[in-house]
């Protein structure tokens, strides 16, 4: 690890102006991710602010029907609190679905959002690698690919994004609130994270020196019909080789309105609107799922040990559409 | 008798300290100015280091030196001095010799610095240029350039063909063939690798070093630094986990002594977890198996070919082919072990080496010979059954398979399987039922044990041998209380310290057998000593009498025949003003014995699995395990240890796999969340049974060594069981969803 100084801000401004002065610096809440990049020499800020004083830890109702996630709630208070199991069952799940419990406690809301991808060569300094350092190359693309993108990659970057929360998030089409030296902003979710094109260093569309400071869910959570499907190497503590969140807004019969969301599989949660546009005024066939699920995976793109990827996420689309529809088979 | 200990499921005796805390790791002790070792990891798998820039690094106020092959001095220049006592044939890797790099994350240097995070930060600061080589790093690629899987080496018994294969595999009424693949495994113990070496006043070292044998790392030590023996301690009180990773002297137990001879400072280096993927590994192997048998399910011709890998400096061999002529009653069998040169380090046992593997191929190949046949698998294997070794015609020891595999069906339910693949689907769940066999050897090896018993009623009982975890202290000290009629708290079992007696390195499942042998035996001594000092008593009842006539419990030696005639041992010390009694012994196998027979352990292992076909998701939801360990020391211990051994299985069935990057010739997947180890979650219920027979040819004592017949069998019993769901045979492991959603059924 290399030398760096550290600030502990009390509230949003001080925060925003230390890092706005700090050179290299970084916010730092859980940590659960930047510690272990900063040991591995991925990353090295020089100066840490730590944001775990600021007042962002509460979930509270918003004026409308929605609920604001602070974002220094945790990812465990978050997935555990009463209003998001009743209403947001999808984000529930999802949340509970990743890491472990003693992650999940320490990690926050914010955090998740900013976590880095898990590629095998953006993790390890002795290989190229465009994310950790752009202009060196892509390791992953001629190499051990089996966690890796099918869509929406690029020759820079195969890398996928690594959280289950997000793609949650990303169906329930919450809002990222920031808030930086020029003031505050929000972000769609389908919005806050990139695609790699040839800039696969940017997860996010943050600037430099905001902070997020809450994650807003729109008074819709698709909560009598919904599912999680996650599919892993091992039963917990393992990311998303395909993972889906589905919910569904049924009415007499049909479909109203359908969200269908991807995780592992892209550099950020992935949605196909037309897609799921399929599905209005339809009903919950399996004929049906398959219809949407093959319209998805047909602009997939494999590479040499992720090929099972796509079949194994039409599989999921359509076994995550009948579980939130409860169709038979 | 309230002293009576062995066989029971006692709780370990270092449990406490474990749990608290109080059990300190090599890389935990501590001593003012102490210094930091970090070890920089190469980045090529072959060429030479043209370059090390060292300069950056050694600016920094706190960092002492920087060890590369620039500035360490010349030591043993013999191959010879390096090799110890596990080495297989070869020239054993030298580090920090010269600039040559032999494989991917070989330690280039060593930082020295006040500090942990000093050291940590000044290697970030060392440049390396290497002149790279073309390497090669893929087994599968090179078969046809292989040699001769031979060499002596301890446990390695050379393949040996029986009979004539080819014919009766041509005139074999029924037939399969089929290959099978693994990955690469690596141990990753909880602990890391570590060595901390004091740099004593007089220039002596005090080592403490993470090892299965201390002797061997004060052998190392001694002759690749040309010190006496007499000048290094070594100890290794606690060891966290080993596998097999810690059988050899590792390169920071190096690095640790070289810098703290040269800077006469005492020196800590511990490796990081991707450092742990940089030594030794279970090797790949490609194996080919082929089985004929006649149309009522008696086998006559047996084929196992492996094909494995191993580094370019040193001929790793283990016993992979050499198992089918232990199990089944076959006259022509064909045993071919070829090794392919690569530049990756040297393989390093784990863990039933080449068993796990080994037995792996060929039970699944039994399953798929079963089902040409229409034979229910278990069937099968008792049609074959063998009361001799094929290869030797010699019998065993003692084998319980049969009733293994009586009362392991039993329980698990065998009869009432449909033999049908894909006859049990619930949702969207198939159900499968497999089984496999297991075999590993019992082996007794020389061992030597002290005793020390004093008038206080303590017991001190001591052995060179380590406890990585499996429960050495607490048998130990169950064997010596129970022979000297002792309770377990009035004894202290000592281990871990290269000033006690000589024991073996602790591996290959013979510690039991031969330091507990020699425990039993040290204390016959200080009993007997004890009766002859009872007897020396004015008036004694014990005046002449022998061992066989008398009883040693409850801290007091009674007349067999009429108990109310007894002395207490503070009595007799007492009288005979005795203040301590001291005993050696040392453990000679009887070769002449044992060499008339085969001595194995047996598993009988029954799995089933529940897979969700569409997503591949393989669950194993049950594992019953029988096993044939001989007599059980301590019911507790040997519970956790077969349990472990069926976990691991468990493992490397579905999920272990050290993936290489053969553009890089390096492992890639170098931490614990990207090589998956099985968590508490995908574990299922494991009933394990033990079909005890003691084995006193193995040892006095009946015990068979059970540390690795726990896992040997698993994978097999796992695969054959998704086979039985789903219909579909997947010859490569682990099994994972990418597999077992796009194989086609046959």
């Amino acid at each position: 690890m290399r030398p760096f100084s550290f600030t502990k801000a009390g509230d949003k401004a001080t925060a925003i102006k230390v890092i706005s002065e700090a050179e290299e610096g970084k916010f730092i809440a859980g940590g659960t991710n930047l510690l272990d990049l900063m040991k591995f020499d991925i990353m090295h800020p020089a100066h840490l602010v730590d944001i775990t004083g600021v007042a962002l830890k509460n979930i509270e109702a918003l004026e409308g029907g929605g609920l604001r996630l602070g974002a220094l709630a945790s990812n465990a208070d978050t997935a555990y609190h009463t209003e998001v199991e009743k209403r947001y069952p999808l984000l529930s799940q999802a949340i509970l679905a990743g890491a472990s419990p003693q992650l999940r406690n320490k990690a926050t809301d914010g955090g998740n959002l900013l976590q880095r991808t898990r590629c095998y060569y953006f993790y390890d300094p002795a290989t190229p690698c465009n994310k950790r350092e752009p202009g060196t190359g892509c390791s992953a693309i001629n190499g051990y690919n089996r966690w890796h993108a099918i869509f929406g990659a690029s020759e820079e970057c195969i890398a996928t994004h690594p959280s289950d929360m997000c793609v949650a998030l990303a169906a329930l089409e919450a809002k990222v609130q920031v808030t930086g030296p020029d003031g505050d902003r929000i972000i769609p979710f389908e919005d806050f994270h990139r695609l790699p094109g040839n800039t696969p260093e940017k997860d996010s569309n943050l600037y430099e020196n905001e902070m997020i400071t809450a994650i807003d869910l729109p008074p819709k959570g698709f909560s009598e019909n919904f599912t999680y499907i996650k599919n892993r190497d091992r039963a917990s503590y393992s990311f998303a080789l395909v993972s889906v969140a589905v919910g569904l807004d049924i009415k007499e019969g049909k479909i109203m309105e359908a969200r269908i969301v991807l995780g592992g599989v892209a550099h950020k949660p992935w949605r196909n609107k037309e897609a799921e546009a399929l599905l209005e005024n339809m009903k919950s066939t399996k004929k049906n799922f398959e219809n949407v699920a093959d319209a998805i995976v047909s602009e997939a793109k494999a590479y040499e040990y992720n090929q099972f990827k796509i079949e194994l996420a039409r599989r999921s689309i359509i076994r995550a559409l009948m579980q939130a529809a409860k169709t038979e088979e | 008798m309230a002293t009576s200990f062995i066989g029971k499921p006692k709780n370990r005796v270092d449990g406490r300290d474990k749990v608290t805390g109080a059990a300190k790791y090599t890389a935990e002790f501590h001593r003012p100015g102490l210094l930091h070792g970090v070890v920089i990891s190469g980045t090529i798998a072959k060429g030479r280091i043209k370059n090390i820039d060292t300069a950056t690094a050694l600016e920094i106020k706190g960092v002492i030196e920087v060890f590369t092959h620039n500035n360490t001095p010349g030591l043993a220049w013999l191959d010879l001095s390096y090799k110890d006592m596990d080495a297989p044939p070869g020239d054993p890797f030298r580090p920090l010799h010269n600039d040559k790099i032999q494989f991917n994350m070989q330690p280039v240097a060593l930082v020295v610095a006040d500090s942990l995070e000093l050291a940590q930060y000044a290697a970030t600061l060392v440049k390396v240029d290497y002149e790279v080589e073309k390497h090669r790093t893929e087994l599968a690629d090179h078969l046809a350039d292989s040699i001769e899987g031979k060499g002596l080496r301890a446990g390695f018994t050379p393949p040996q063909s029986i009979g004539n294969f080819k014919e009766a595999y041509a005139d074999a009424e029924v037939k399969i063939e089929a290959e099978y693949s693994h990955g690469a495994e690596h141990h990753n113990p909880m602990e890391m690798h570590a060595s901390t070496v004091f740099y004593e006043e007089d220039g002596s070292l005090t080592v403490y070093d993470k090892t299965q044998g201390v002797l061997n790392s004060q052998h190392y030590i001694s002759m690749v630094f040309g010190l006496s023996k007499k000048k290094v301690r070594v100890l290794s009180p606690f060891v966290g986990g080993a596998f097999g990773s810690a059988l050899r002297p590792q390169y920071q137990l190096f690095m640790a002594t070289l810098a703290a001879l040269q800077l006469k400072r005492s020196v800590k280096v511990e490796l990081t977890r991707p450092q742990m993927f940089s030594f030794g590994h279970r090797p790949i192997t490609i194996q080919n198996l082929k089985l004929g048998a006649t149309t009522k399910g008696k086998i006559e011709a047996i084929s196992h070919q492996a094909y494995s890998e191993t580094s370019t400096f040193e001929k790793y061999v283990e016993n992979i082919v050499n198992w089918s002529a232990k199990l089944y009653d076959c006259g022509n069998i064909e045993q071919i072990y070829k090794l392919v040169r690569l530049d990756v380090y040297t393989p390093l046992d784990m863990r039933a080496p080449g068993g796990a593997t080994g037995m792996y191929a060929l039970e699944a190949a039994m399953d798929e010979l079963a089902y040409k046949l229409k034979m229910d698998p278990l069937e099968l294997r008792l049609k074959n059954y063998t009361e001799e070794d094929m290869s030797d015609g010699k019998p065993f020891s003692t084998k319980t398979l049969r009733e293994c595999f009586k009362q392991g069906a039993e329980r698990f339910g065998w009869e009432k399987r449909n033999p049908e693949p894909r006859s049990m689907k619930d949702g969207n769940h198939f159900t499968g039922w497999g089984m496999a066999t297991g075999v590993w050897d019992a082996m007794q090896v020389p061992a030597r044990a002290k005793a020390e018993f004093s008038a206080d009623g303590t017991l001190r009982v001591g052995s060179a041998t380590a406890d990585i975890g499996t429960g050495t202290y607490t048998i130990m000290t169950q064997i010596a209380a129970e022979t000297l009629g002792l309770p377990l708290e009035k004894v202290t079992a000592e281990l871990g310290d290269s000033d006690l007696p000589f024991a073996f390195i602790e591996g290959g499942s013979s510690t039991a057998a031969s330091v507990g042998s020699a425990v039993q035996k040290v204390c016959r001594k200080i009993a007997k000593k004890l009766l002859k000092e009872a007897g020396k008593i004015k008036d004694s009842p014990f005046k002449g009498a022998g061992l066989e006539d008398v009883v040693f419990s409850d801290e007091k030696i009674s007349d067999k025949n009429d108990p109310s005639v007894n002395m207490t041992f503070s009595e007799i010390m007492k009288s005979r003003d005795l203040e301590k009694i001291q005993k050696k012994y040392m453990l000679l196998p009887n070769m002449m014995n044992q060499r008339k027979y085969n001595r194995n352990t047996h598993s009988a292992v029954f799995a089933e699995v529940k897979v969700d076909e569409d997503l591949g998701t393989i669950k194993v939801t049950r594992i019953v395990s029988a096993i044939d360990g001989g007599r059980i020391l301590n019911l507790k211990t040997a519970h956790s240890q077969i349990l472990g051994g069926v976990v691991w299985g468990i493992s490397m069935a579905l999920h272990e796999d050290s993936f290489m990057d053969h553009n890089f010739g390096r492992f890639i997947n170098h931490d614990l969340s990207k090589y998956h180890v099985s968590v508490n979650a995908d574990m299922p219920d494991v009933d394990i049974l033990f079909v005890e027979e003691p084995d006193h040819v193995v040892s006095s004592l009946g015990a068979k060594g059970i540390g690795e017949i726990g896992m040997v069998g698993v994978a097999a019993a796992i695969s054959n069981a998704v086979y039985h769901a789903t219909g579909k045979r997947i010859r490569s492991l682990p099994l994972t969803l990418d597999k077992a959603m796009t194989e086609t059924a046959i």
